[in-house]
């Protein structure tokens, strides 16, 4: 099927093997910062065009759910950088993901009805697989300050919350 | 004045002639976890869910007799009036679970 083969080229060329992580080169805290904010706006938009396009009451209430805590953990990220004083930091691996959330997007939206819901689900679930796989293997081990580091392993939790979530709203589609 | 094993032994008769008063088993949530993830409780006992996280978050029943919605740095309670065992979630986060065992009163 389309989406996976979507799904798996997302989880084998995304942030792993992004730029950044190929080159080994360890990001600092204004890139981790840079690249958690942009995948959390990634989220952000893809709830958006959902609740603009899904009819499903389970699609959208999945939704709302990534709108609310994907904002509330952006502001918190905010804050975090304000209070430390660090400017986050655009490069290739945030460059990457928000080329790759474009062609989703534009794929996305040309999907109707149980289509679309399937496939956003199912990108739901493959992009919150490699954002925290980003998180485990690369940026919580990278983050110097201890308050990122911190935020940082709170957003696993809740991004593996969300992979679940995603999981059974993708399993009560089929 | 009295004596210490005297007082100690009144105190003991107050205790057992008090009935079981219903109680607040507080539950914190906190970085997506229950804390304690497992509680036990008495019938006519409530349960009060602390969410000291900066996300909302559910307490909602695996055989649905309740779903609650806990916003962020709010409570929200539930009162216990059946014995059992109670597994829990959060549905908005699955991986946060919890137990509650109600016994008699």
């Amino acid at each position: 099927m389309h989406w996976k083969s979507i799904a798996m080229a997302l989880l084998a060329c995304g942030l792993g093997c992004a730029p950044a992580a190929a080159q080994g080169a360890k990001p600092n805290d204004a890139q981790i910062a840079h690249i958690a904010y942009t995948a959390g706006q990634i989220d952000i938009d893809a709830a958006q065009l959902a609740l603009k396009k899904s009819k499903s009451k389970e699609v959208r209430a999945f939704a709302e759910d990534m709108l609310r805590d994907h904002k509330a953990v952006n502001e918190k990220a905010l804050a975090l950088v304000k209070k430390l004083k660090v400017t986050p930091q655009d490069n290739d691996t945030s460059k990457s993901l928000v080329k790759q959330a474009k062609d989703k997007q534009a794929e996305l939206q040309k999907l109707d009805g149980a289509a679309f819901d399937k496939a956003y689900t199912a990108n739901e679930v493959a992009f919150h697989k490699t954002v925290n796989g980003a998180l485990e293997s690369t940026l919580i081990p990278s983050a110097a300050n201890a308050e990122l580091k911190d935020l940082l392993g709170t957003g696993l939790k809740i991004f593996e919350g969300h992979q679940q979530h995603a999981e059974h709203v993708l399993a009560d589609l089929k | 004045m009295w004596s210490k094993p005297l007082l100690s032994a009144c105190l003991a008769i107050v205790a057992a002639a008090t009935p079981a008063a219903a109680a607040t088993v507080r539950i914190t949530v906190t970085k997506l976890t229950f804390e304690p993830a497992q509680v036990t409780a008495h019938v006519g006992d409530t349960i009060e869910w602390v969410n000291a996280d900066f996300l909302a978050h559910s307490a909602t029943d695996r055989k649905k007799q309740w779903d609650l919605f806990i916003a962020p740095s709010k409570k929200a309670q539930v009162a216990l009036k059946q014995s059992g065992e109670i597994d829990y979630y959060c549905r908005f986060h699955p991986n946060m679970v919890g137990h509650i065992s109600v016994v008699a009163p």
